[in-house]
């Protein structure tokens, strides 16, 4: 602890020794976030428009996805351990079940929102029930399943950090690197460098959602 | 070799049971330190939130204070409070309280901002003063939406307690590091089952908790918040 004392906050000449290594731990996370963003909106999509159909299957899958919501990041990846090892699959596993809850929650909330009289007066208009669905009833939705989509953008990042304790992680690496080694450099750039992803995205998904959906908007 | 089987005996070992590093041990300083922290966002968290949705002032702060506390990635947090005021029982309390406070400030303020306004004229034509009507009328009212923030923020922090043994505190989480420190996946397993078992406990602990403190008239809204309670924060929006 006294050498942690003593040691800068930042150390320059390891930072441009490492430069690549950084780079490649920033890849890293924006992939593995990409991978489970993607791979979970595209299960999420289907699961969500069949819980929100079918008003049984609706308290079922929205219970299954609360229950596993709850159980922390850390102990699923760790239950998955034995059965997919220290790999990259158990990484994605884990970040795409937590995505998944996420978006499937937010297209069933945001089509629930359709107001009915909409609804109806698309039905008088003639639409057909996906042409409806296409052009009258996810439009109306896309506010609250972009919103989705920022949440689970911006906690997979955060989560990406923690899958650095199952031999993954990105900028977890680096974290989990200075810790072990008691050296700050390379725990500060990975923890500046995820927090900085994390309020970028959050921040371009925003602007994103509001271009997208420009009628939505206080 | 079935590994479940070995994770059975893991738990029927009595070795597991007692001393320092025994479950009763780790669960009670996991419960503890869940509990004080979330006590404290609370204290600091439900008057801010709640005043500022009594009088109406704030909404962008105390919607977006959610947005910016989602995007702090808590291992991030951890470590560098670590460097900040060193080792143990004190990051992990101040990364839980911090990680605790956005959902309750949020939730709280929701919840009092859509209180039905005509109530609040009730209130007043009765002869209510603004403590009072912020206290009878306005809070009984918005109940659902601040214990689901309270149920958010506790269980987040159970979760997040976890990733304290990383910075050499205890709680269960110990089991799952010290496991993957050693290849000891049995270990790690049975941590990952205890972990996950206190989440669910507290999940349904807090539940039964906001069923209770919900007026009987709102209690039909408890389900209804249930639900809504991830799609407040996930409209990350103001409402309107």
């Amino acid at each position: 602890m006294l050498l942690a004392a003593q040691d800068p906050w930042i150390r320059w000449d390891w930072v441009q020794s490492h430069i690549q290594r950084i780079t490649d731990a920033t890849v890293q996370h924006i992939e593995l976030t990409a991978i489970a963003v993607g791979l979970g909106f595209l299960l999420a999509v289907p699961i969500g428009l069949f819980a929100w159909r079918y008003r049984k299957g609706r308290g079922a899958v929205l219970s299954v996805a609360g229950a596993l919501y709850t159980i922390p990041s850390l102990a699923l990846f760790a239950l998955l351990v034995p059965y997919t090892g220290l790999t990259f699959v158990t990484a994605e596993i884990g970040l795409v079940s937590y995505t998944l809850l996420i978006l499937v929650r937010n297209i069933v909330v945001g089509l629930d929102g359709v107001p009915a009289e909409v609804r109806d007066a698309a039905r008088g208009m003639g639409f057909r029930t996906g042409a409806q669905l296409l052009r009258v009833e996810l439009p109306l939705a896309l506010p609250v399943i972009m919103a989705g989509v920022r949440i689970a953008t911006v906690t997979t990042i955060g989560l990406v950090t923690i899958t650095a304790l199952i031999g993954e992680g990105g900028l977890g690496q680096l974290i989990l690197d200075g810790l072990v080694r008691d050296f700050r450099t390379p725990l500060v750039v990975g923890g500046v460098l995820s927090v900085a992803l994390a309020i970028l995205c959050d921040v371009g998904l925003g602007f994103l959602q509001r271009a997208i959906t420009p009628w939505s908007h206080a | 070799m079935n590994f479940l089987g070995e994770v059975a005996r893991w738990f029927a070992d009595p070795a597991h049971w007692q001393g320092a590093s025994g479950i009763p041990t780790r669960l009670e300083e996991h419960v503890l330190m869940s509990l004080i922290a979330t006590a404290v966002a609370a204290l600091v968290a439900l008057p801010i939130g709640l005043l500022l949705g009594h009088y109406g002032v704030g909404g962008a702060v105390a919607i977006n204070i959610s947005n910016i506390g989602r995007a702090l990635p808590s291992f991030a947090i951890l470590v560098l409070l670590v460097q900040l005021v060193g080792i143990g029982a004190i990051p992990a309390f101040i990364a839980l309280v911090a990680l605790a406070i956005p959902p309750m400030v949020t939730n709280s303020f929701v919840g009092m901002r859509d209180v039905d306004p005509e109530l609040r004229d009730a209130a007043r034509g009765l002869g209510f003063r603004e403590s009072r009507t912020l206290l009878r009328v306005e809070l009984p009212n918005a109940m659902p939406v601040v214990m689901a923030g309270i149920r958010t923020a506790g269980v987040q922090v159970v979760a997040t307690a976890t990733l304290a043994a990383l910075v050499g505190w205890g709680g269960l989480g110990r089991y799952i590091v010290d496991g993957i420190a050693n290849r000891n996946f049995v270990e790690v397993f049975a941590g990952a089952v205890l972990v996950a078992l206190l989440a669910a406990a507290a999940e349904i602990g807090l539940a039964l908790l906001q069923y209770v403190l919900t007026p009987a008239g709102l209690r039909s809204r408890v389900k209804q918040e249930r639900q809504a309670a991830v799609s407040i924060q996930a409209q990350a929006e103001p409402a309107r």
